[in-house]
C-alpha cells in the first residue's frame, strides 16, 4: 500500500475514532509525523470544540499493512466482533474483548488514560468466575445458531448447559 | 413501581435548575455518572433484540430494591412518543443517544429528579446523580451507595486489573464521569474562555456544552468533566474536578467584577436590552432566548434587575426549550409556531404587570 500523500510505502496506519465517524489514514513515516503534528496543532486551535472528541485515539501506529490486516481479522470467540469492527465503531462487543484484544488495547488505554490498571472501587461480592459468565454469552449465541439451523437436539443440550450455569450463578 | 407522571414533571424545573446549592451564581449543578454492564451479556452493539429484552428485565428487577426504598419510578423509553423522549433529554434525565436508539430500554427516575438510571444506553446501565450547585461530595456518596445496592442484586462485568468493563475503552476502570455545569458569561464577554479551556485540557479535563458531547455551549453554559477513568480512584477523580472548580468560579466572578468596574454602563445596557427583548419579542428562537437569558441571569446575579429571581430565570431556561414548550402548550408545534409561543410565554412570565411573573 502506498502513502496517501506521496509514492513511498505506507508504514503508518492511523485510525481516528474521534467524533463518531472513523477515519482511516495510510501514510509514510514523514507524512504521518506531519499529520500527527498538524493534529496536535489543530487540537490547540479547536477552541469550543469538544476536547474528548478531538482526543485522537491512534491505533496501530508503525505496523505494516500485513500485520494490520491480520489483526483486523482477529475475532473474539465469545461475541464474534473483529478488531476491525472495533476500530471502525469504537465500541467493544463484550467483556471478553478486553481479554482477547488485551495486547492491542493496551497502547490505546495508555493513550487515553495514561494508566493500564484500575485503582478504584471493586464489587464487594467477588466477581465470581468471569470465564463462566462469558461462557453464558457464547452459549446463548450457539443456541440461537442451533435453532436457526434447526439442530434441535444440539439446541436442547445447549439450553440445559445454560440452565446449569445460570443455576450456579445464583 | 409507579409510572412517572410526565405532565407533573413538565410544570416543575428539575434538580439541576433549582438554582440553589453552594456557589449557585456560577455553578448550576454537579453530576456524577457510573457506567456498568452485566457480566453475562454482550455489550449493546453485539446484543440481539432478545438479549436487550433480557438485560432490561434483569436490571429492572435488579433496581427494584432501590425503587421500593427511594420512590423511584420507571419509564419504558421504547414506548414513549418522540416528544416525551425529547422532553427527558432537555431535562437531562436521559441522553440524546438513549432517546434516539431502538429496542428495549428504559429509565428509572427518583421523585426529585436527582437520580436517573438508564438501562440499555451505550452500556447496560448508566447511573446518574445530579445535585443543584457545587456539591460533588454529596453526589458521590449518593451514587456510591446506589451502586452498592444494585451490585448486591446483579453481577457486573469486572476485570481484576482493568476494573469495571465498558463498551467504550474511554470509560473503563471506574466507569465514572464527574462533571459540573458552569455559567460563565463574563469569561465569554471578556474573551478569556478559550484560555481557560486550553488550561483545562492540559490537565486532562474535558469541556462540553449544555447537553453533553457535541452540543454547543448554549447560553454560556459549560460542563467540565474528567477524561481519565482508569488508574485513579473515584475519590481522586472527584477531588481533581472539585479542586479546579473554585478557581474557575473565582475567575468568572473576577471577570464580572471587572465588567462592573470598567464598563458598568455597557454591561447594564447589555443586560437591560436583553431583558427588554425577552419581555417584548413577538417571535423568538430557542438559541436567541438562551443567549439573552444568559445576560439577564448574570445581571440578576450582579443586582442589576432587582425584581427578578434566579429560580424564575432557571425555569424560563428550561420551559422555553422546544419539547417543554410544546408539552406546556399542550400541542405539537412546528418551528415557526414554537417561536411565537416561546415569545408569548416569555412576555407572560417577565411582565409583572400581567400579574403572572411568579406563577406557572
Amino acid at each position: 500500500m502506498k502513502c496517501q500523500k506521496c509514492d513511498k510505502p505506507a508504514t503508518f496506519h492511523i485510525t481516528e475514532l474521534a467524533g463518531g465517524k472513523p477515519k482511516e489514514l495510510h501514510l509514510c513515516e514523514e507524512h504521518a509525523r506531519e499529520y500527527l503534528a498538524e493534529n496536535e496543532q489543530q487540537e490547540e486551535n479547536e477552541e469550543a470544540a469538544d476536547p474528548a472528541e478531538s482526543l485522537s485515539q491512534q491505533l496501530a501506529v508503525g505496523q505494516t499493512v500485513e500485520q494490520l490486516a491480520k489483526l483486523d481479522k482477529q475475532a473474539c470467540p465469545v461475541c464474534g466482533i473483529t478488531f476491525f469492527d472495533f476500530r471502525s465503531k469504537g465500541r467493544l462487543g463484550c467483556s471478553h474483548d478486553y481479554v482477547c484484544f488485551e495486547k492491542e488495547l493496551e497502547p490505546l488505554l495508555v493513550n487515553i488514560h495514561g494508566e493500564t490498571a484500575h485503582a478504584g472501587k471493586r464489587p464487594k461480592r467477588s466477581p465470581t468466575d468471569t470465564d463462566r459468565l462469558t461462557d453464558l454469552i457464547r452459549l446463548r449465541k450457539e443456541l440461537k445458531q442451533a435453532v436457526q439451523s434447526e439442530e434441535y437436539e444440539k439446541a436442547s443440550q445447549i439450553r440445559d448447559e445454560i440452565r446449569r450455569l445460570e443455576g450456579d450463578k445464583k | 413501581m409507579t409510572a412517572v407522571d410526565l405532565e407533573e414533571l413538565v410544570r416543575s424545573t428539575g434538580e439541576w435548575l433549582r438554582g440553589s446549592g453552594p456557589e449557585s451564581d456560577v455553578v448550576m449543578s454537579s453530576r456524577i455518572r457510573l457506567a456498568r454492564n452485566l457480566a453475562d451479556y454482550p455489550f449493546i452493539t453485539r446484543a440481539s433484540p432478545a438479549d436487550r429484552t433480557e438485560i432490561e428485565k434483569t436490571l429492572r428487577e435488579g433496581i427494584r430494591r432501590l425503587t421500593d426504598e427511594m420512590h423511584v419510578s420507571y419509564l419504558d423509553v421504547s414506548k414513549l412518543e418522540g416528544l416525551d423522549r425529547q422532553f427527558l433529554v432537555e431535562r437531562q434525565l436521559i441522553s440524546r443517544e438513549h432517546a434516539d436508539s431502538e429496542g428495549a430500554r428504559g429509565v428509572a427516575i427518583d421523585e426529585n429528579e436527582q437520580t436517573s438510571l438508564m438501562i440499555n444506553e451505550e452500556d447496560h446501565l448508566r447511573i446518574q446523580v445530579l445535585k443543584s450547585g457545587f456539591d460533588l461530595t454529596a453526589a458521590w456518596q449518593r451514587i456510591n451507595s446506589i451502586d452498592d445496592l444494585i451490585e448486591s442484586q446483579v453481577t457486573y462485568a469486572f476485570h481484576e486489573r482493568l476494573g469495571y468493563l465498558t463498551a467504550c475503552p474511554t470509560n473503563v476502570g471506574t466507569g465514572m464521569r464527574v462533571s459540573v455545569m458552569l455559567h460563565l458569561p463574563a469569561l465569554v464577554i471578556t474573551r478569556q474562555i478559550d484560555k481557560l479551556f486550553r488550561s483545562l485540557q492540559k490537565i486532562s479535563l474535558a469541556v462540553r456544552g449544555l447537553y453533553g458531547e457535541g452540543s454547543q455551549a448554549m447560553g454560556d453554559f459549560y460542563q467540565i468533566s474528567n477524561q481519565i477513568t482508569l488508574g485513579r480512584s473515584e475519590e481522586d477523580l472527584v477531588k481533581q474536578v472539585s479542586e479546579v472548580v473554585p478557581s474557575i468560579i473565582d475567575y468568572e466572578r473576577k471577570a464580572r467584577e471587572y465588567l462592573v468596574r470598567e464598563s458598568k454602563q455597557n454591561l447594564h445596557d447589555r443586560v437591560s436590552r436583553a431583558y427588554g427583548i425577552l419581555r417584548t419579542a413577538q417571535t423568538i428562537s430557542s438559541e436567541e432566548t438562551m443567549h439573552l437569558l444568559s445576560s439577564v441571569r448574570m445581571g440578576v446575579n450582579l443586582g442589576l434587575i432587582p425584581e427578578l429571581q434566579i429560580p424564575t430565570l432557571n425555569q424560563l431556561f428550561i420551559h422555553t426549550q422546544p419539547a417543554h414548550l410544546q408539552k406546556l402548550s399542550g400541542s405539537e408545534l412546528d418551528t415557526a409556531d414554537r417561536n411565537i409561543e416561546r415569545a408569548r410565554y416569555l412576555r407572560k412570565h417577565l411582565n409583572p404587570a400581567d400579574g403572572a411573573a411568579e406563577k406557572n
